[in-house]
């Protein structure tokens, strides 16, 4: 047996300069940040405060992070194409076929489990127990081995540039192309070890959530006032728990066909590759609305906040909600009309692909009636809603056609169809993330972001989408197909450069986005939030200091209605300031290594499988095994925090809200 | 999340999925819970495996019988194992059972049949290898 | 009260705080930490009961794709997967009986049931193992055919959790001898026997579609 498998410096793809130069960058990058810290003597703290933190709070921090350092990378892949089809009319490009083949499946794989994902995951994380009025999630140190184990599977995909190569096959590995005779490099086998451990990250992520929305939620807060942001994220959540196995299995299967020679998906001794599709869509399709299902929530936060007023037609806004979570299981075929199954089944699923645009709709219609008739703001949080609401709808509309079976038939796997995805999950997902994003940020560092550059970074994003992906539209209807490296069409060029005009339009958004970040940390103290409630919010997280100490309540809230704290405030300005509470202390989960621990093995394991080393799989396995055993050992699982300085940061909160307070009642 | 550290007995709240509530009637009655799902579940298994051979069932149906005495079964293991009862007390485990049963059926029924439906209209393997030469 | 309004802007009603005829509507605050973990356990546990489902979907589509080689017919030995299904539904039985023994706080009882429950398990193990080593050298291994892919694919799939199962009782019997009843150590108790009914009620679903159904076939 080889000490190091498949591996040996032929992996290495030194004759490839894009590669090479990009990881060269990173390298760089990575040992500056790196040696920063160190030099600086951050990295205990770092290691206290972040990496062993089980703190929701810390923990959504870092999934967001993870997200927007993983967007640049994914971003990075949609130039490179975008400037390869603008050049390669009659001619190669510069990107030789192996390696855009590489380029557009690691695009679509790290945008979709990588950044959309941990972004609104990381959202979910830092607002949830906020919202629900309880000082953590159900499973904190559960919730820190999810996140290191999304951080696992990214890593193990950008590790794939520089040794190795990734997957040719597209975001989703259709055999017999990726079965070992037709992919018989590493690079499927790197998709497919990263997906299955960041999904078992996901997994345990969805588990968590149901478990406390459903079991963990203050004194008085029924169902019916739970804020949507929290209604959206179980069904999302249930979303997961429900679909997320079946990409586990479908994901297992092909890594049997390829590691132990199985037959589920092979050409011969009767395999069938086309359970592969229907199964991994049984997957991919719900997937989607676990990604949109929490945009939609934050925009039902942003929307009644800006506009000071209540959301319209909460109950039917739960209702559409819960029918979209169980409809997105009955339409998975539509991805696959032009498979054969025939006339019935692609109307049966037609038929429920456009049904499933009525809640979506009645979603809509509520958002605008909670906009009409109030006093709107205009933040940047408020222009990505609104900019959703155009963009979404016309992606919707979009999808409505191609859920006709004949019209997707005509339209399957062009660049049309292209366009609708990505009008969808930007205008939808992403917006909704860079809402969030804005929103929520002072409550997690305690000073807002600058809203200039946000203004400006949401143009660019805004029009720099539509430059970008309506020609693509035209070209989908022209009958360009996607994944294209080189065409021989003329007409087509002039839309592939305005694409390519509006990708550099994003691209500056993108760096509006980059500025503002620094900016605003530079100028902190100016743009710092005293009250832990900078926009006037109506729900509990705006009832905290911003950052919110580390129990995030000192008495958890009693719910008396919904928009709990809007009810809240109202007392308050019409009473005294309450009477001090009876404070006691509080227990809160004690840090632990377990989930980085476990992702450093779950790491080399994955890497070991990949190149074939067996010994050091092996010791990836047990090594993981004996973390958890050691964590389920512990005796000491919380740490206390004494009645006084919860008293002690509780009377800060309170002086700084009353100040600022009277200092408002007084101008 | 000192609240919710208290492990006391069950009151008027949820049970957990898989807790019966023993209060009183003492460990007898467990013993005699478990004992009567056990005999059930035998009988149901010994009757599956007997009715899979014999001819006392009409043949094309056997199948049928099968799956009815498998989910008589698991009705059997999941309310004398798992205690699982339709009191108001155990209504949420009741509902996400509910829901996996949901998503369960649609994965095998829809995959079955959409699977059905595109192997009778796909070309035989052998002779789209034939194509391809 | 004038200040009804804003705290109740869509009329859903004043539903009462103390929570005492709404069990499980979360009203009284957060759940105590028993339900919260046997709860969170419940949905992991449904959600490996989709994954299975995708398994027994793949072994339903390709039950008949035996590319000219053995068939269900032709490999299962009806016999000893009898004997399997006995013993995994005693092992059932005794891991009840261990968590009686655990709400008793009666260690000698507990430890007993525990063995056995892990025997009667082992044993399961055992054959089905032998089982697929009898089958891989007849020629009927899983690269035979993708009927026979699925078939190793699906009760490997269960194998395989019984053996983690095991290997948790041995970790959990571990801990109980050295720190006893501990509250946390009785909800992994609760987690374990939910674990090990839930493979029984999958075993239910494997004996009746993959060996009954299929030899009959």
């Amino acid at each position: 047996m080889k000490l190091l498998g498949n591996l040996d410096w032929s992996a290495i793809p030194l004759d490839q300069p894009i590669p090479m130069i990009a990881s060269g960058v990173v390298a760089l990058g990575i040992l500056a940040v790196l040696g920063w810290i160190v030099l600086s003597g951050r990295l205990p703290y770092l290691w206290r405060e972040w990496i062993t933190s089980v703190d929701h709070k810390r923990i959504g921090v870092m999934y967001c992070l993870l997200a927007l350092v993983m967007l640049l990378r994914g971003f990075s892949d949609a130039i490179m194409m975008r400037s390869q089809q603008a050049l390669a009319l009659h001619s190669m490009g510069y990107l030789p076929p192996e390696h855009y083949d590489q380029v557009f499946s690691a695009h679509g794989t790290i945008m979709i489990f990588f950044v959309a994902m941990p972004f609104l995951i990381g959202l979910m994380n830092l607002v949830l127990p906020l919202q629900l009025g309880v000082r953590d999630v159900a499973f904190p140190t559960l919730n820190s081995v999810s996140f290191w184990l999304t951080a696992t599977g990214a890593l193990l995909v950008n590790i794939s540039l520089v040794i190795g190569e990734f997957a040719r096959t597209g975001w989703l590995p259709y055999p017999p192309l990726s079965e070992l005779r037709y992919s018989p490099g590493v690079g499927v086998d790197y998709y497919l070890w990263s997906l299955q451990i960041s999904g078992v990250g996901t997994l345990l992520t969805g588990i968590n959530f149901v478990t406390t929305i459903l079991k963990l939620r203050a004194p008085g807060m029924g169902y019916l006032r739970m804020p949507m942001f929290c209604w959206t994220s179980l069904a999302s959540s249930l979303l997961i728990v429900a679909a997320f196995p079946i990409l586990t299995a479908t994901l297992a299967m092909l890594i049997l066909d390829r590691y132990l020679g199985f037959h589920f998906f092979t050409n011969e001794a009767g395999g069938n590759m086309m359970m592969f599709v229907n199964l991994i869509w049984a997957w991919g399709h719900p997937e989607v609305y676990i990604l949109i299902l929490p945009a939609f929530g934050i925009f039902s936060e942003v929307v009644s906040t800006f506009s000071g007023k209540p959301l319209f037609g909460y109950r039917s806004m739960v209702m559409a909600t819960m029918a979209i979570c169980l409809l997105s299981f009955m339409v998975w075929l539509h991805h696959f009309f032009t498979m054969g199954a025939g006339a019935d089944v692609n109307a049966f699923f037609g038929i429920m692909s456009t049904i499933i645009a009525v809640p979506t709709g009645v979603k809509v219609f509520n958002w605008l009636f909670t906009i009409y008739g109030g006093r709107v703001r205009f933040t940047s949080p408020m222009l990505w809603a609104i900019g959703f609401m155009v963009t979404f709808v016309i992606g919707g509309m979009t999808g409505v056609l191609l859920a006709i079976p004949p019209a997707d038939f005509v339209l399957h796997n062009s660049l049309f169809l292209v366009a609708h995805f990505h009008n969808v999950i930007i205008g939808g997902v992403l917006f909704g993330a860079f809402a969030g994003y804005t929103y929520w940020f002072p409550k997690a560092f305690g000073f807002k972001l600058h809203e200039g550059l946000g203004q400006a970074a949401f143009w660019c994003w805004l029009i720099g989408f539509y430059l970008a992906f309506t020609p693509l539209y035209v070209l989908g209807l022209m009958g360009m197909t996607r994944r294209l490296q080189h065409y021989d069409v003329p007409a087509w060029q002039p839309w592939t450069w305005v694409a390519m005009a509006g990708a550099c339009l994003i691209l500056v958004g993108i760096c509006c986005q980059i500025a503002q970040l620094w900016v605003s940390i530079a100028r902190r103290e100016s743009l710092r939030d005293v009250t832990g409630d900078p926009w006037n919010g109506r729900s509990l997280e705006w009832s905290t200091a911003s950052p919110p100490p580390a129990f995030n309540f000192a008495i958890l809230p009693d719910v008396h209605g919904e928009d709990a704290y809007w009810g809240m405030k109202q007392r308050a300005l019409n009473e005294d300031a309450a009477a001090e509470p009876a404070y006691e202390a509080i227990e809160v989960p004690r840090n632990s290594p377990t989930g980085f621990v476990c992702a450093f093995f779950a790491t080399g394991m994955g890497f070991a499988l990949i190149w074939h080393i067996w010994w050091l799989a092996i010791a990836g396995i047990l090594g993981a095994w004996a973390t958890f055993v050691v964590f389920a050992w512990r005796d000491r699982t919380e740490s206390e925090i004494p009645a006084e300085e919860v008293a002690r940061i509780d009377r800060a909160n309170r002086a700084a809200r009353l100040g600022a307070s009277t200092r408002e009642a007084v101008t | 999340m000192s609240e919710a550290h208290h492990d006391a007995a069950p009151g008027p709240e949820d049970l957990a999925p898989g807790e019966e509530r023993l209060d009183g009637s003492g460990v007898a009655h467990g013993v005699r819970g478990y004992l009567i799902g056990l005999v059930l579940a035998a009988g149901l298994t010994a009757a599956s495996f007997y009715f899979a051979g014999s001819g006392l069932i009409y043949g094309p149906a056997i199948p049928a019988a099968l799956v009815a005495l498998a989910v008589a079964q698991m009705g059997v293991h999941l309310v004398f194992f798992l205690h699982l009862t339709t009191g108001s007390d155990n209504t949420n485990n009741i509902l996400a059972l509910a829901f996996g049963i949901l998503i369960v059926t649609l994965v095998i029924v829809g995959s079955l049949w959409i699977m059905a439906n595109l192997n009778h209209n796909m070309v035989p393997m052998s002779r789209v290898m034939q194509m391809q030469r | 009260m004038s200040l009804a309004e804003p705290m109740d802007p869509n009329r859903v009603g004043d539903l009462p705080i103390e929570g005492g005829e709404a069990p499980g509507r979360g009203l009284g605050g957060p759940a105590p930490v028993r339900i919260v973990v046997g709860y969170g356990f419940w949905i992991f546990i449904l959600s490996d009961m989709v994954m299975f489902s995708a398994f027994f979907a793949a072994y339903a589509v390709l039950a008949g794709a035996t590319a000219g080689g053995p068939t269900a017919k032709q490999i299962f030995d009806l016999n000893n997967v009898a004997i399997e299904t006995g013993c995994l539904l005693a092992s059932s039985f005794a891991c009840g009986m261990a968590s009686l023994a655990a709400g008793a706080r009666n260690p000698l009882w507990f430890h007993v049931s525990m063995a056995a429950t892990f025997v009667l398990g082992a044993i399961f193990l055992g054959l089905e193992l032998k089982e697929f080593a009898g089958l891989a050298a007849q020629g009927a291994g899983p690269q035979r055919s993708a009927f026979l892919s699925a078939f190793f694919t699906l009760v490997g799939c269960h194998g395989a959790h019984i053996t983690a199962g095991l290997a948790w009782l041995l970790t959990m019997s571990a801990q109980v001898v050295a720190k006893g009843f501990r509250a946390d150590i009785m909800r992994r108790i609760l987690c374990f026997t939910l674990f090990w009914h839930a493979l029984d009620i999958i075993w239910v679903a494997i004996f009746t579609i993959v060996y009954l159904i299929g030899a009959g076939r």
